[in-house]
C-alpha cells in the first residue's frame, strides 16, 4: 500500500530538433488504495504519464515519489497492464504469470501457490497450461492483469487495458477489475479515453488536456459500488466529465512520438 | 432416377458409431486407411514407365539401367559392398559440418543481432562475402585443408554457416521491443532478457535457419565428396559407378542421396513442430 505523489512532473520530446511539451506541471497525490482514472483525448500524454510512473522512462522534470521516496527505474512494487496484453506467445498462461516472479524473493512453492491464486482471482482456473493463441482477447487481458498483480505491487497501472476489447467483454472485465480492486485494496491508476469506464471504476477522475498535457480538472466520483450506469447521478458525473471534451480540437496531423529505448542496446 | 439416400441416411450413420466402439479395426489397417496415399501415384507411375521403357527395349539399358538392376546393385552394395561405410562416412561428415557451421553461424548471428557496433563493423563484409558461390570456395579450401576429411567438413560447415547466421541475426533483430519492455518492468537482467525473451522470441527464425542449414549441409556433403574425391562416401561411390559405367550404382546412389535428404528434412520438420507448437501452425 503506497502513497504516490507527482510534483511538477513535465516531459518533453524533441521532434526534428523542436522541443515538444508532452506533459507540463502535473501535480497529483494518490492515497493508498485509491482508484484514479486519467482520461483525455488521444495524444494528451496520458500513456506517457504511466510510462514515467512505471519507470520505463527516466527522462522527465519534477519528482515522482512513492511513500516519499523518488522512484528510479522499474520496480516490482509497481505493476502495469498494457493495452495490448503483451503475453509471451511461447509461454503458457501460468508461465506468463510466473514470468513476473522471475526476480521475486519467493520460494518456488510460494510462487506456484501465488500464481494459482492469481489465476483463480481473474477467473482463469483450469486454463493454466493454455497458450496465448488459444485465448480470446478478454482472457488474454485477464492473464495480463494476473501478471500485473502477482508481485503484490503497491500500485497497479492500467494503460487502456480494455481498449481493444468488444463492448460486452469490456463491461464484463470492468466489473471484474472493480471486484479485484475491492478484494485486493491495491492502488490503481487507470488510463482510458472511455469516460464511462472511468466513471464506473474510479474514485477520482483526472481530466488531461492536450498540448501540452496538463491537468484540466479533477472530478470526484462519490458514488457507492456497485455503480449503475443508468443512475442519474452516474450519468450526471459522466456528462460533466464529457463536457470537458466539448470543444472539438482543431484537426491536426498526428506526429508519432519517438520512443526512447532505455538501457538495452540491441541492434534494433 | 433415385436419390442416393441410403448413403446419407442418418440412421445408418448412427448405427455405425456404437459398433465402431466395440469392434476396433486392427491398428495396421487404421494406419493404412488414415494415410493419404495419393502422393505415391506419381512415383509409382514413373517407376512403371521406367520399367516398361527398359523392359521393351525403348532405351539403351547401358545408359538407363532397369529398376531391377538398381535393386540388385543396391542389395549387392548393402550386403557385400562398402555401402554401410559409405553411408556412415557421408552422414557423419554431414553432421560434423552442420554442427560446426551451425554453431559458428549462431554465434555470428547473435553477435550481429545484439550489438549495433558489431553490425556496423561486420555486416557489410558479411553480406559481400556471402555473395561468393559456395562451390567457388573449393579451390581455396582444397589448397588450405587438402583433399581429406578436414577440407570436406570445412566446406559443409560453410554451407550450414550462412543460413544459420542470417536467420539468427534477423530473428534477434526483429524481436518485438514491447516484449523487452515487459522484461524491464519485471527487472530482468541482460542474461534473463536474453534467455527468457530474446532467444525464445527469435527461435522460430533460428529454427528456419537450422532447417535450411541441414538441407544445405547434405547438399554440400555430396558436393564435397564429388569435388574432393578421397575416402569413402555416397558421393564417392556414385563417381566410382560412373567411372566404371555402372549405371545401377549411379542410380542407387541417387536414391540413397534423395532418401537421406528427405529423412533429414522430415526430422527437422518434426523437431520444429514440437519445439514451436506454441505458434499454432498445425491447427
Amino acid at each position: 500500500m503506497s502513497t504516490l505523489s507527482l510534483n511538477h512532473v513535465g516531459k518533453q520530446y524533441s521532434v526534428k530538433g523542436e522541443q515538444l511539451d508532452v506533459l507540463d506541471d502535473i501535480n497529483l497525490h494518490i492515497q493508498p488504495g485509491e482508484f484514479v482514472a486519467i482520461v483525455g483525448s488521444s495524444g494528451c500524454g496520458k500513456s506517457t504519464l504511466l510510462r514515467l510512473v512505471i519507470g520505463l522512462d527516466d527522462d522527465y522534470r519534477g519528482q515522482i515519489r512513492i511513500d516519499g521516496e523518488k522512484i528510479s527505474g522499474t520496480s516490482l512494487d509497481r505493476g502495469i497492464v498494457f493495452q495490448e496484453h503483451r503475453l509471451f506467445p511461447w509461454l503458457t498462461v501460468e508461465q506468463n504469470v510466473g514470468l513476473a516472479l522471475e526476480n521475486s524473493p519467493l520460494s518456488n512453492d510460494e510462487k506456484k501457490r501465488t500464481i494459482a491464486g492469481h489465476l483463480d482471482l481473474v477467473g482463469l482456473k483450469g486454463f493454466e497450461t493454455a497458450y496465448p493463441y488459444q485465448l480470446s482477447g478478454g482472457m488474454s487481458q485477464r492473464v495480463a492483469i494476473a501478471r500485473g498483480l502477482v508481485n503484490r505491487p503497491g500500485v497497479l497501472l492500467l494503460d487502456e487495458p480494455f481498449g481493444a476489447l468488444d463492448a460486452l467483454t469490456r463491461a464484463n472485465l470492468q466489473a471484474e477489475l472493480r471486484r479485484i480492486w475491492e478484494q485486493e485494496g491495491i492502488t490503481m491508476i487507470l488510463v482510458t479515453h472511455d469516460v464511462e469506464e472511468a466513471t464506473f471504476l474510479a474514485d477520482r477522475i483526472v481530466v488531461l488536456q492536450p498540448r501540452p498535457g496538463r491537468i484540466k480538472r479533477v472530478v470526484p466520483v462519490p458514488l457507492p459500488h456497485p455503480r449503475n450506469r443508468a443512475d442519474p447521478a452516474f450519468v450526471a458525473i459522466k456528462d460533466d466529465v464529457l463536457s470537458e471534451f466539448g470543444h472539438a480540437p482543431r484537426p491536426q496531423l498526428i506526429e508519432p512520438l519517438p520512443r526512447p529505448f532505455g538501457d538495452y542496446v540491441f541492434a534494433w | 432416377m433415385t436419390y442416393p439416400i441410403p448413403e446419407t441416411d442418418p440412421v445408418l450413420v448412427r448405427d455405425e458409431v456404437p459398433s465402431d466402439k466395440h469392434v476396433q479395426p486392427p491398428a495396421l489397417w487404421r494406419w493404412l486407411s488414415q494415410r493419404d496415399w495419393r502422393g505415391f501415384a506419381l512415383p509409382l507411375a514413373v517407376l512403371a514407365l521406367w520399367w516398361a521403357v527398359t523392359r521393351f527395349g525403348l532405351a539403351n539399358t547401358q545408359v538407363l539401367a532397369p529398376p531391377e538392376a538398381v535393386l540388385v546393385e543396391g542389395l549387392h552394395q548393402i550386403f557385400n559392398g562398402g555401402f554401410v561405410w559409405d553411408l556412415l562416412a557421408s552422414v557423419s561428415r554431414d553432421l560434423a559440418g552442420f554442427t560446426l557451421g551451425g554453431l559458428a553461424g549462431f554465434a555470428l548471428g547473435t553477435l550481429l543481432g545484439t550489438s549495433r557496433l558489431a553490425e556496423l563493423l561486420v555486416a557489410p563484409s558479411f553480406n559481400a562475402v556471402k555473395q561468393i558461390a559456395l562451390f567457388a570456395w573449393i579451390p581455396m579450401i582444397s589448397v588450405w585443408f587438402g583433399m581429406g576429411e578436414p577440407a570436406k567438413v570445412v566446406f559443409i560447415a560453410l554451407a550450414a554457416f550462412y543460413p544459420v547466421a542470417i536467420n539468427t541475426f534477423e530473428g534477434i533483430r526483429s524481436v518485438n521491443r514491447d516484449y523487452a519492455e515487459v522484461a524491464r518492468v519485471y527487472g530482468f537482467g541482460r542474461l534473463q532478457l536474453w534467455r527468457r525473451v530474446i532467444l525464445p522470441a527469435a527461435s522460430p527464425q533460428i529454427f528456419t535457419g537450422l532447417h535450411l542449414a541441414l538441407i544445405y549441409a547434405w547438399l554440400a556433403t555430396i558436393g564435397a565428396e564429388y569435388f574432393l574425391k578421397s575416402g569413402y562416401g555416397v558421393g564417392n561411390s556414385m563417381i566410382d559407378g560412373r567411372e566404371h559405367f555402372n549405371m545401377g550404382s549411379v542410380l542407387f546412389g541417387l536414391v540413397v542421396v534423395g532418401s537421406i535428404g528427405a529423412l533429414l528434412n522430415q526430422f527437422a520438420v518434426r523437431l520444429e513442430h514440437r519445439a514451436l507448437k506454441w505458434r499454432n501452425r498445425a491447427a
